[in-house]
């Protein structure tokens, strides 16, 4: 079954058609790569997918539930976990006190106003799991505003880690990352990858990144699907070299 | 480093209470008098339900008046028709400052920024004219009068409230200080992060599965049933209800209070609440215009020290 299926969605913003029809469907454990050029429809496609607004028209189902009209945190709770562009983390706090936050809301205890030692223990447990993951267990006690750009979005990923989502959004991850830190975050994708624990969606304009990454490629332009593939047929794919690859290059 | 933080924290804590619990001893050869102290603590509590909600979860309530001036006339139909019991009367002002702000707060949660300003306003406005309109309950512009806080009742012996000025800052510490040691606890708990998340970037909270706004409604309910517990105590403390408790100036000497002090501090809006009260009493014997000098401090201070006053000392502390 597939994880996600979006069935001919679309997003108007008064006139402009930022999304027009596009469907899509990824399967479990697969990682999709989405390019195309600035403007595309990209980041506007994501957040449809996460309950960012709804789409103008369109579907979108969810491990084969319909979750068109569901708010954002009911879809996190379900499973889904994203990260922006912009890097959306919480500047003045610790690292471990975002990661806990995320922690605390993923297993259920966001409504409570108390926990005991033993749960507090547990979360601290998980915290540092995802610390570990990520690798910045050394800077747990930093403030993320702080941190270099490349560990601020490193802490962005180990805080959609912390939802225990099975698919995660990734959007433009190494986005104005340097070569050390690209691939840095690269591994760590593939790892995640590998791990075969999760279902990934990764918007990137780096295509070492894309190519060194995905499973399937889904190439937008002007808010429609042009062309869809492995990385080989899109790599060969005229189309898809007019509209972007001869552009960005 | 966490060591020392900690342990400066401790001793900021053991100094704000010895000094609570000493200030009948040392106000009066400072000049001052008990009832001035016990002032101070009912809208030091006021402006930490205010910043509870300002200051923790970044939501603008600029009407919170309504809730204290609620807990105010609560208080005051409890001994006037229903019993002469003080605590009665403490649990009547805080479930009708409380009950209220659920209800409201229900309406106005999906608004954001300068809109739930305004709708919090409005609404107290609403509340301050039907205090002052409705004279044959509420004695309109002239105030609840006729009722008067009551002796504790232990059983065995019972404490006199009303003519003894030390022991009422005693039972208004004690209130005080139950209410501040809650906000303390849901601050420190999962939902006080959550609160804490929303602040810094909703966005963010929200693709965290955090439900934002029953997350806000929650915690405007929460500092609403502060807010009464307040405003009934300021019932007590005046034996007397006022409209203008509930009007929105009231709300705005809550904001300013909680900013001066430092809304990032917890203790923030005590200090804050003890400048303006001291401020009002010294310069209101001098000049009538005693309001332009508190808001001449008022702008000065957020133009020089946005942090607030805590927000200066905490940063000298650590220097
Ligand atoms: N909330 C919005 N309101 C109005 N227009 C929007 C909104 N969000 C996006 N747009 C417009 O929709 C179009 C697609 O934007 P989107 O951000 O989805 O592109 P993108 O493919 O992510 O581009 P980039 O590679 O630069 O990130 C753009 O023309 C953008 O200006
Ligand atoms: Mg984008």
């Amino acid at each position: 079954m597939n994880v996600l299926d979006v069935d001919n969605v679309s997003k108007r913003f008064g006139s402009l058609v930022a999304v027009g029809g596009v469907s899509l469907a990824v399967a479990k454990g697969e990682l999709r790569a989405i390019i195309g050029p600035n403007g595309a429809g990209k980041t506007t496609f994501f957040n449809l997918i996460s309950g960012f607004f709804p789409p103008s028209t369109g579907k979108i189902f969810f491990d084969g539930a319909d979750v068109t009209l569901l708010p954002a945190h009911r879809r996190v709770e379900l499973g889904m976990a994203r990260t922006f562009q912009v890097t959306e983390i919480f500047p003045e706090l610790s690292v471990f006190d975002n990661l806990r936050i995320a922690t605390e809301a993923a297993n259920g205890y966001r409504l409570r106003f108390w926990m005991n030692r033993e749960q507090k223990l547990q979360i601290g447990h998980l915290v540092e799991e995802t610390l570990e993951l990520v690798g910045l267990r050394t800077k747990a006690y930093r403030l993320v505003g702080e941190l270099s750009h490349g560990d601020q979005r490193a802490a962005e990923i180990a805080m959609a880690l912390s939802l225990r989502p099975h698919l995660i959004l990734l959007d433009e991850p190494t986005a104005g990352m340097g070569d050390q830190e690209t691939y840095e975050v690269t591994k760590l994708i593939r790892r995640l990858h590998q791990s075969g624990n999760f279902t990934i969606v990764l918007i990137e304009h780096d295509m070492r990144v894309v190519f060194h990454l995905a499973d399937k490629i889904s190439v937008l332009d002007r808010g429609r699907l042009l062309a869809e593939g492995t990385p080989q047929s899109i790599a060969a794919n005229d189309a898809v070299q007019e509209a972007y690859l001869g552009k960005a290059a | 480093m966490k060591a020392g933080e900690n342990s400066r924290k401790l001793l900021a804590l053991a100094l704000i209470w010895a000094a609570l619990l000493l200030a009948p001893y040392w106000m009066a050869p400072l000049g001052g008098y008990t009832a001035l102290g016990t002032r101070v603590l009912v809208l030091a509590l006021a402006a930490m339900s205010v910043n509870f909600l300002l200051g923790f979860t970044g939501v603008l309530s600029f009407g919170h008046a309504a809730y204290f001036g609620l807990g105010a006339y609560g208080a005051g139909f409890a001994l006037k028709f229903l019993a002469p019991s003080t605590p009665l009367s403490l649990l009547c002002g805080t479930l009708l400052g409380g009950l209220a702000g659920a209800l409201l707060g229900a309406l106005i949660v999906r608004r954001r920024g300068v809109y739930f300003a305004m709708v919090t306003i409005a609404f107290g406005q609403v509340f301050y004219y039907i205090a002052f309109q409705w004279s044959s309950l509420t004695g309109g512009d002239d105030g609840l009068r006729g009722f008067s806080r009551q002796p504790l009742d232990f059983g065995l012996f019972s404490v006199d409230i009303l003519s003894n000025t030390d022991a009422f800052y005693y039972f208004v510490l004690f209130c005080f200080a139950a209410a501040v040691a809650v906000m303390g606890l849901i601050l420190r708990s999962p939902f006080g992060r959550s609160m804490i998340a929303i602040r810094e970037n909703e966005r963010r909270a929200r693709f965290l599965g955090i439900p934002i706004e029953r997350h806000i409604w929650i915690a405007f309910t929460l500092s609403c049933f502060f807010m009464g517990l307040a405003g009934a105590l300021y019932a007590l403390l005046n034996n007397f209800a006022d409209p203008r408790g509930l009007h929105y100036s009231q709300s705005g000497d809550f904001v300013m209070m909680a900013v001066m002090g430092g809304m990032r501090n917890f203790w923030g809006p005590l200090l804050g609440a003890a400048v303006f009260v001291v401020l009002q009493d010294y310069l209101s014997s001098i000049t009538v215009n005693w309001m332009s000098f508190v808001g001449m401090l008022f702008v000065a201070m957020v133009l020089f020290f946005p942090r607030g006053l805590l927000g200066v000392l905490a940063r000298r502390s650590a220097a």
